[in-house]
């Protein structure tokens, strides 16, 4: 089991005002999967995925990651898992304009002590794979949408996490870059990395496996996808 | 993440707005500048007063007629003629053969005109003893100088300075020639050296005679304007000053210090004093500079929280892919410092500079200065700029540490 939650709540307390954000969280995640974790804005979401990436600790409750007890873990702690367990892809893909293309790639690697020379070639691998190796010296602003968010996709990838986090990572890109991210995606996951991807749209949470809806902090319901969209076979369509 | 790789990036986080980083550098530039510059001038004109005073010789002890108390120097030096001192006084030093006393020399001074056929020039004359070139360290260019039996002989003796001697005999040897002090006749029997002109005196338009002779037959007085001693171990000088306190108090018969008609000095005293001036003054500039250096720091501070502010979006970055809250304190530390060791780098360069250029400007005006960067000033203001980085730079560096980095990532 590579993720285990158990009754998880989160409340932030705002002044007087507490909100009560996750009430009570229950789910197993293994390895390998493709989880799409849905709900619309408010549902307690991203929330949910910045606990489960290390970011958050919950209030109360359980969360096990690979056997370990999260809540038992120090700030510096959580930093080390987020070195070395997880991958983040955001939606407005955080690349940083001071650092070229492969730099930013390799930025992780840094967190973990790899020397450079070893860091170096992890990031020329990687951006072969994500098709980008002409791009290595470029100064990221000058990338397109679609390309930042593959080079955000080879970040994620460059420490070989255990689970990749992908938080709205379509939401700024065009339908065709859309797909192409998505494709990686599922490509990643066919090769038996765990993805876990967060929207609010049902149409792209379909490109997961199984579904965890999430709604004013609670799960609504937990499903697997019976027709699944295939980024691949579309990809090739369009060609 | 590595000190150097740190370094690297802060590097690269200041090239990206220059004119931002200058401006916040100029601050520390300044400063650190006017350390190095403070120190650097301070110490060439501490060498040159030094150089001065140690070209009248710091084994010299001065004895004037007339006491100095708290309200100034003696009488004497305002031109106020006393007449306390006398040259057996003198002649009673050496006779008591202190064992530290080389020799003694003593003075009388005015002015005449100095005539060589109808040629005429108002200058001084200086009348002393045989001692004089000993004490004065000057050479004998071409003759020779008056010895202790023409002295006391009132010889009609006279030994030119370089200058005066040209200016008289133009192309002429003088020596052997006869010239007027006055109504009064003498033989020149040499030539000095060209010496320069020092502080106290120009002996290259002077004339030197025997003290009597200048006593009696120009001046008709019996005492002298000073005397100066020579000793043999500078490091005995205060003894030797106390000896011959107690000598001239017996012979004049004083009983009490207060009653002193004398006044005793010495060019190394006089050292001591000089170098507390100027190192008093040193502090008081690098003090000022410090001010700068401060202004400069909380200049320095002042940007580091705006840019960790515009970085609010990088911090969190950083934090979600594994940088623990210490790393982020580091860079942002490691930043503000590259920032004030550049200044201070800067500071020292164009402080050299500075000091350069005033060095090549007192050249030009026959000063003799000479241009010394004290290695302590460099290290100083290392140190300096390097401290403000640290003691400024952990207040921005602990905020950017502590952001949220959820709330952080959200901040675009």
């Amino acid at each position: 089991m590579l993720i285990k939650v158990k009754d998880l709540k989160k409340d932030y307390t705002n002044g007087e005002v507490t909100t009560n954000v996750l009430r009570g969280i229950t789910f197993n995640i293994d390895k390998g999967e493709f989880v799409s974790i849905m709900g619309p804005s408010g549902s307690g979401k991203s929330t949910l995925m910045h606990i489960l990436g290390f970011l958050d600790k919950c209030t109360l409750g359980e969360y096990f990651f690979e056997d370990e007890d999260v809540s038992k873990l120090s700030d510096d702690e959580l930093a080390e898992r987020r070195a070395k367990k997880v991958g983040f892809i955001f939606q407005s893909f955080n690349l940083l304009p001071s650092l070229t293309l492969i730099e930013n790639i390799t930025l992780p690697l840094i967190y973990s002590n790899v020397p450079s020379d070893k860091r170096k070639k992890r990031g020329e691998y990687l951006l072969e794979q994500v098709g980008l190796s002409h791009r290595a010296n470029y100064n990221p602003n000058k990338l397109s949408g679609g390309e930042k968010q593959r080079a955000a996709i080879a970040r994620a990838l460059v420490n070989n996490p255990e689970v990749i986090f992908a938080d709205e990572p379509t939401g700024n890109l065009d339908s065709k870059s859309g797909f192409q991210v998505m494709k990686i995606l599922q490509e990643l996951n066919e090769n038996g990395n765990t993805i876990i991807l967060v929207t609010h749209e049902k149409y792209t949470a379909e490109y997961a496996k199984r579904i965890i809806n999430i709604k004013d902090g609670l799960i609504f319901n937990d499903y697997e996808v019976k027709e699944r969209q295939i980024a691949k076979e579309k990809t090739e369509l369009t060609k | 993440m590595s000190i150097l790789e740190a370094i690297k990036t802060s590097i690269q986080m200041l090239g990206r707005n220059r004119l931002q980083s200058f401006l916040t550098m100029l601050g520390i530039i300044i400063g650190v500048m006017a350390v190095v510059v403070v120190m650097s001038i301070g110490s060439s004109a501490q060498e040159f007063i030094l150089s001065e005073v140690k070209a009248i010789g710091t084994d010299l002890i001065g004895v004037l007629p007339g006491k100095s108390d708290a309200d100034g120097p003696p009488s004497s030096v305002f031109g106020i003629v006393n007449t306390s001192l006398k040259y057996e006084n003198g002649e009673d030093l050496l006779k008591k053969n202190h064992s530290n006393i080389d020799t003694v020399s003593m003075y009388v001074q005015g002015n005449q005109n100095i005539s060589f056929e109808d040629n005429l020039r108002n200058t001084s004359f200086i009348g002393t003893t045989e001692s004089y070139t000993i004490v004065e360290k000057t050479k004998i260019k071409k003759g020779r100088f008056f010895t202790k039996e023409e002295e006391k002989n009132h010889s009609r003796v006279a030994v030119l300075g370089s200058k005066l001697a040209e200016e008289l005999f133009l192309e002429q040897d003088p020596i052997g020639e006869r010239i007027k002090i006055g109504s009064a006749g003498f033989k020149v029997i040499g030539v000095l050296e060209e010496k320069g002109t020092s502080m106290t005196q120009d002996q290259d338009n002077s004339i030197v005679i025997p003290i009597k002779t200048a006593q009696k037959l120009i001046l008709g007085i019996d005492h002298i304007s000073f005397m100066r001693i020579k000793v043999k171990d500078e490091s005995l000088l205060n003894s030797t000053i106390e000896s011959i306190e107690e000598s001239l108090r017996e012979s004049h018969n004083i009983d009490d210090p207060k009653d002193d008609d004398f006044t005793i000095s010495a060019a190394a005293q006089a050292l001591d004093s000089l170098s507390s001036i100027t190192n008093a003054l040193k502090f008081f500039l690098i003090a000022v500079s410090a001010i700068s250096l401060i202004v400069g720091g909380f200049g320095i501070m002042n940007i580091m929280l705006a840019i960790v502010g515009e970085r609010i979006g990088e911090i969190g970055l950083r934090k979600a892919i594994g940088a623990k809250n210490s790393q982020i304190t580091q860079q942002f530390l490691i930043e503000t410092i590259v920032i004030t060791f550049l200044s201070g780098a800067i500071g020292i360069i164009l402080g050299t500079l500075i000091s350069y250029l005033a060095y090549r400007i007192m050249l030009l005006m026959d000063i003799k200065w000479v241009f010394i960067i004290p290695v302590d000033s460099i290290i100083l203001a290392t140190l300096i700029s390097i401290g403000i980085g640290l003691v400024f730079g952990i207040l921005p560096a602990k905020k950017a540490s502590k952001l949220d980095p959820i709330e952080a990532l959200r901040y675009e």
